[in-house]
C-alpha cells in the first residue's frame, strides 16, 4: 500500500506492506536509523517519535499506514542548522546517556513533554519518562538533563 | 620555540564524552542500523517445549512462503560438522540447532532465511516440528537425583556438571563447631538477565574473495574471531569481526550464540549477506542468564563478634548446557572472594553445578564471574551474624575488617588484595549519611510500630581478569593491548583490545593518553571493536577495561614518550640523558626555558628526526600481575509499609573506592547505572520457571526492569586508594555498584522487619513477599 508521511520536513511517498510498523518504515524505508527498537511489547520507548508537533508515539506500536498524511519528527530532525537542540545539549552536558540506545526515545519523549509542560517538576519528568527504559544511566542524570533543557528553552523561547 | 600547545591535567577531570554528539543526534552505528545490498533476514524457529524428542521437522510449507530462500536445521549443521559449539571455558559444548531433542523452552530448532523481516517470521511460523515431550527437570535439586538424564551426549552419565571447592574444609568445620556463636542461612540468588536495551544480533557477509565480514553485538570481538575460526574451520585471516556501537552489554554480549553461527552458515550457503536481530523475547529466554545460586552460608564467631570461620556450600543451576562465560580456570570463577572485606582465619567454599531444562548461560552480569553471588552471601551473612550477636552491623564489620596496614592482604581463599582502606570508606559513608541520627530516628519509629530499615554493605570486589596464570577463554590468556599512533600535527589515534558498550572509552582512553603525553584529548581518536585494526584483546566485561587495556594504554603512551624523548634531545641539541619530562613537556634538565612540546616533537618525528627512527607510535600488550580489588561502603535507608508490604528506598549512599579516577563524571554515571541494576535485582528482576519448565518472564511486561518512577535518587562519594600495580593506579568501577548494592537493599528491608523477628527474605524482595513475611511474623507472634 502507498503511504505519504512527512518526516523531519521531508515528504516520503512509499509503497509498503500493510503490516509495516512505523519504526521500520523510518529505519528501513527512510534510512533514519536513529529511531531504535528494543522490545516487542511496547514497553521500552526506544522507538518514540513525535507526531504532528507534540505527540510522543511509540513507533513500534503504530503501523506506517496510521501515520499516513501525518508529520513525524525523529531524533535526526532535532538539531537545526547545525545547532544542537537544547535537549540534545543538556543530555550531553549532564551525562544523560551511556550506550545511547535509549537516547533517541528519551529525547523525543522529553521534547513532547516540554511542549505540553514547559516547566515540569522532577516528579513530572519521572512520570512522563516512565515509558522509556534505560539500562545504563539510572535516570538521575536524564532527569537533570530534561530540567536543564526546560530552563534553556524558557530563557530563550525563540528556539523550538 | 613556538606557542605552547601543551594540555595539562587531562586525568581526573569530568570531561564531556566525545562519543555523545553521535548518539544524541541519532547517528550511532548499531548492528541493526546496517544494511547491505542483497541482504537477507534470518528468523529462528524455537521450541515450545522445555524437554522433548524431535520426531521430525518438515520445512516444505516454510519453503512455499513467498520470500523464503532457505531453511536449515540441526541435521544440516551436523552434516557440515557444525552441530555443536564449544562453551567459553571449554568444559561443555552447546547445540547450535537442536539435534535429536530440545533441552529448554525457546531452544533454537531451525533457521529460516528470507527476503524480508516479515517473510522470515512467516517462514519460521510455517516450519512444522514434531515433538514428543519428555519429563522435565526444572530445578537443580531434582536434577541432583539423576532420575532423568538430561545430557546423554556427555560421557559422564549424570546431571552433575562439576564439584569445585576452595579452602580448608576440616579446619573450617572444626572452627565452626568450636565457635561461640554460629549462624546458618540458605540464600537463593535468583536467576536474572542483564537485558541490555539493544538485543543481540549480527550481519554476516562474505565478500567476493570469500572473506567473512561479521558485524556483531560483541563485548569481545577478537575472541569471536578466534571462536568462529575454531568452530567453522575458516582460517582466522579470512575472518573480520566488527563490533560497532553496542547498546549495552552487561555480560549478555560475551558468549557466542547459536544465531550467530546460523547467520554465518546461511550467508556462506546462500551467498548473500544475512542479518539476524533477536527479539526481546528471544533475548530474555535464550541468551545468557545470570546467577541462580542456592547458597548455604555459615559463619562462626566469638561472643565478642570476632569471626572465626566461614563456610558456603552452593548448588548451582546452569541450565541445559554449561555455557557459563567463565574466563577463569575455576568453574565457579572468583567465588573465592566470598570472605569479603574480613579477616577470616579459615574458610571453605564449594559449588556443585547441575543441568536443568532451562536456558543455558551463567554469565557474569555486570560483575566478575560469580562475585555478585559471593558478595551477597558474605554481606547478608554478616548482618545475620550481627543479629545473632545483638551487635550493630557496623560495629561487627569494623571489628573484622582487613586493616589498612595489612595490604597487600593474602585472603584465606587465595587472593592477594592489592590495596584498600575499609575503615576509612565506611567512616566516610556513616558520616555522610548521618548514621547516628538515622539510628535515633529508627528507634523512635520502632517505638511507634513503624518499620524503618538501615542496610549496610561493605563489599570487596575482584576485577580485571586477569593474570595469564589463572585466566583464559578457550585457552587464550586474558591479557589486553593498546596501540597509539601520533600524527605529525600532534593528534593521534588509539586502539585497544577492549570494546566500549557505553562505558565511554572514546573519552577516558583519550584522557589517559593526553595525560601521559601532554596532548589535547579532543584530538585523540579512539577506535575499538574492529579486529582488522585493533590489537588482539579479550574485550570488555568484568570491569577489565581499565585494569587491563587502560594499563596497556598508559604503558604504550610511556613508550611513545620514550621514543619522543630521543627526538626531543635531537631538537634541543643535548644528550638524551639531559632531557627530562616535566610539566607535560620535554626540557633540558635544570633549564626550563629550553623545552619542546610533544606537538613539536610529533612534527619532528616525521620531518626532522635526526638519526632517530621516524614516526611516533607504540604498541603494548599487558598481562596484569594481579587483579584489582575495588571496594565500597553502601548504605540504604528504607521505609516499609506495614499494611501493604511496600518498600520505599528513602536514601541510598554509595561510597566507592576504585583507585585513581580517570573521569569523575563517567565514574558517577557508572555508579548510578550499577546501583539501578542492583536495585532491580533486589526488588524486581527475576527469570522464573514454573515446575514444568515454562519461562514466565519472556518480555518487559513480565520481566520487570526499573523505570524512572521506581528508581531512587542516588547519592555518591569516593575514597581513593590507588592500585599499586596498575600504571595509573586505577581499579575499575562499572560493576562495584551492582555487586555491592543488592545486599545493602536486602539488609535494609530485613532490618526494617527485624522487630517482627524476620531474619532473611529472598530476592527479588517484592511487595508480596514482604507482606507475607510481615503477616507470617505477626501470626507467629500472636501464637507465642
Ligand atoms: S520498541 Fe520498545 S516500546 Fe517501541
Ligand atoms: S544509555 Fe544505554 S539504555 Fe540508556
Amino acid at each position: 500500500m502507498k503511504v505519504s508521511i512527512k518526516v523531519n520536513g521531508v515528504q516520503y511517498e512509499k509503497d509498503v506492506e500493510p503490516r509495516t510498523l512505523l519504526a521500520y518504515f523510518l529505519r528501513e524505508d527512510c534510512g533514519l536509523t536513529g529511531t531504535h527498537v528494543g522490545c516487542d511489547t511496547s514497553s521500552c520507548g526506544c522507538c518514540v517519535v513525535v507526531m504532528d508537533g507534540d505527540r510522543a508515539v511509540k513507533a513500534c506500536t503504530m503501523f506506517a499506514a496510521q501515520a499516513d498524511g501525518h508529520e513525524i519528527l525523529t531524533v535526526e530532525g532535532l538539531a537545526q542548522g547545525g545547532a544542537l537542540h537544547p535537549l540534545q545539549q543538556a543530555f550531553w552536558d549532564q551525562h544523560g546517556l551511556q550506550c545511547g540506545y535509549c537516547t533517541p526515545g528519551m529525547l523525543m519523549t522529553s521534547y513532547a513533554l516540554l511542549k505540553h509542560k514547559p516547566n515540569p517538576s522532577d516528579g513530572e519528568i519521572r512520570e512522563e519518562l516512565a515509558g522509556n527504559l534505560c539500562r545504563c544511566t539510572g535516570y538521575n542524570n536524564i532527569v537533570k538533563a530534561v530540567r536543564q533543557a526546560a530552563e534553556t528553552l524558557q530563557a530563550a523561547p525563540a528556539t523550538k | 620555540m613556538s606557542t605552547d600547545t601543551t594540555i595539562k591535567g587531562s586525568l581526573g577531570v569530568p570531561m564531556k564524552r566525545k562519543e555523545d554528539p553521535r548518539f544524541i543526534q541519532g547517528k550511532g552505528n548499531y548492528v541493526d542500523d546496517l544494511s547491505f545490498p542483497g541482504m537477507l533476514y534470518m528468523a529462528l524457529v524455537r521450541s515450545p517445549y522445555p524437554h522433548a524428542e524431535i520426531a521430525g521437522i518438515d520445512i516444505s510449507e516454510a519453503m512455499k512462503v513467498p520470500g523464503v530462500v532457505a531453511v536449515i536445521t540441526g541435521k544440516d549443521l551436523e552434516a557440515a560438522g557444525l552441530g555443536w559449539l564449544p562453551t567459553f571455558h571449554g568444559l561443555d559444548k552447546q547445540m547450535v540447532l537442536a539435534i535429536g531433542k530440545v533441552l529448554f523452552q525457546y531452544q533454537e530448532v531451525a533457521a529460516v532465511f528470507a527476503e524480508s523481516r516479515g517473510a522470515a517470521a512467516d517462514g519460521a511460523e510455517a516450519v512444522q516440528v514434531d515433538y514428543n515431550p519428555l519429563p522435565v527437570v526444572a530445578d537443580p535439586f531434582t536434577s541432583k537425583k539423576d532420575e532423568v538424564l538430561l545430557r546423554p551426549d556427555r560421557e559422564a552419565k549424570t546431571n552433575h556438571i562439576y564439584h569445585w571447592e576452595v579452602g580448608d574444609r576440616d579446619r573450617t568445620d572444626q572452627a565452626l563447631q568450636a565457635s561461640e556463636k554460629r549462624i546458618r542461612q540458605r540464600m537463593w540468588f535468583p536467576r536474572c538477565h542483564p537485558a541490555p536495551l539493544e538485543p543481540c544480533g549480527c550481519v554476516a557477509q562474505f565478500d567476493k574473495m570469500g572473506r567473512l565480514h561479521f558485524h556483531v553485538t560483541s563485548q569481545a570481538p577478537h575472541v569471536y574471531r578466534t571462536a568462529v575460526s575454531l568452530v567453522t574451520g575458516i582460517p582466522e585471516d579470512k575472518i573480520h569481526v566488527i563490533s560497532p556501537d553496542i547498546g549495552g552489554g552487561f555480560g549478555n554480549k560475551v558468549p557466542v550464540y547459536p544465531g550467530y553461527v546460523c547467520a554465518i552458515v546461511g550467508a556462506l550457503k546462500i551467498g548473500r549477506p544475512v542479518k539476524w536481530i533477536e527479539s526481546r523475547t528471544e533475548n530474555l529466554t535464550s541468551t545468557g542468564f545470570a546467577r541462580d545460586y542456592h547458597m548455604d552460608v555459615e559463619i562462626g564467631a566469638k561472643a565478642d563478634g570476632t569471626v572465626t570461620a566461614l563456610k558456603v556450600s552452593t548448588t548451582a543451576d546452569h541450565g541445559a548446557f554449561d555455557a557459563a562465560a567463565d574466563p577463569s580456570k575455576y568453574p565457579a570463577g572468583m567465588f573465592g572472594i566470598v570472605t569479603g572485606s574480613y579477616t577470616f582465619p579459615t574458610a571453605h567454599a564449594e559449588v556443585d553445578a547441575f543441568f536443568t531444562n532451562k536456558a543455558p548461560g551463567g554469565i557474569a552480569y555486570r560483575c566478575s564471574f560469580r562475585v555478585t553471588e559471593a558478595s551477597f552471601a558474605i554481606e547478608r551473612g554478616m548482618d545475620i551474624l550481627a543479629d545473632e550477636l545483638g551487635m550493630d552491623p557496623v560495629e561487627l564489620r569494623r571489628k573484622n575488617f582487613v586493616k589498612k596496614e595489612q595490604f597487600p592482604f593474602p585472603s584465606v581463599l587465595g587472593f592477594t588484595y592489592d590495596s584498600g582502606d575499609y575503615h576509612k570508606t565506611l567512616e566516610v559513608a556513616l558520616e555522610k549519611i548521618g548514621y547516628q541520627a538515622l539510628l535515633k530516628e529508627q528507634a523512635e519509629k520502632r517505638a511507634k510500630g513503624e518499620l524503618m530499615g538501615i542496610g549496610i554493605s561493605t563489599f570487596t570486589e575482584v576485577v580485571g581478569a586477569g593474570p595469564s596464570k589463572h585466566f583464559d577463554i578457550l585457552g587464550i590468556k586474558m591479557f589486553d593491548s593498546a596501540e597509539i599512533r601520533i600524527h605529525p600535527t600532534g593528534s593521534g589515534i588509539v586502539r585497544t583490545g577492549a570494546k566500549s558498550q557505553g562505558q565511554g572509552h572514546e573519552t577516558t582512553w583519550a584522557q589517559i593518553v593526553a595525560e601521559e603525553l601532554g596532548l589535547d584529548p579532543q584530538n585523540i581518536l579512539v577506535e575499538e571493536g574492529d579486529t582488522d585494526t585493533a590489537p588482539y584483546g579479550l574485550g570488555t566485561y568484568a570491569s577489565r577495561s581499565t585494569p587491563t587495556a587502560g594499563a596497556a594504554l598508559a604503558m604504550a603512551a610511556r613508550r611513545v614518550r620514550e621514543r619522543a624523548r630521543k627526538i626531543a634531545a635531537h631538537l634541543l641539541e643535548v644528550g638524551e640523558g639531559d632531557v627530562e619530562w616535566k610539566d607535560y613537556k620535554f626540557q633540558v634538565k635544570g633549564v626550563p626555558a629550553k623545552s619542546v612540546t610533544m606537538k613539536e616533537v610529533a612534527f619532528a618525528a616525521y620531518t626532522n628526526m635526526g638519526q632517530n627512527e621516524p614516526g611516533l607510535e607504540a604498541t603494548q600488550y599487558y598481562d596484569p600481575p594481579n587483579m584489582t580489588f575495588p571496594h565500597g561502603a553502601y548504605i540504604a535507608v528504607v521505609d516499609v509499609d506495614r499494611d501493604t508490604g511496600e518498600v520505599k528506598v528513602r536514601r541510598f549512599l554509595a561510597v566507592d573506592d576504585c583507585g585513581t579516577i580517570i573521569n569523575p563524571m563517567i565514574v558517577e554515571g557508572q555508579v548510578h547505572g550499577g546501583l539501578t541494576e542492583g536495585f532491580a535485582i533486589a526488588f524486581m528482576q527475576e527469570i522464573q520457571y514454573d515446575k514444568d519448565g515454562n519461562n514466565l518472564n519472556t518480555n518487559f511486561t513480565d520481566y520487570l526492569v526499573p523505570t524512572s518512577l521506581e528508581t531512587p535518587h542516588w547519592e555518591t562519594a569516593h575514597t581513593v586508594t590507588p592500585s599499586p600495580h596498575h600504571p595509573i593506579g586505577a581499579k575499575g568501577v562499572g560493576e562495584s555498584p551492582n555487586v555491592g548494592s543488592p545486599a545493602a537493599f536486602v539488609n535494609a528491608v530485613v532490618d526494617a522487619l527485624s522487630p517482627l523477628g524476620v531474619r532473611h527474605i529472598e530476592m527479588p524482595v517484592t511487595r508480596d513477599k514482604v507482606w507475607r513475611a510481615i503477616r507470617d511474623a505477626e501470626a507467629k507472634k500472636g501464637q507465642s
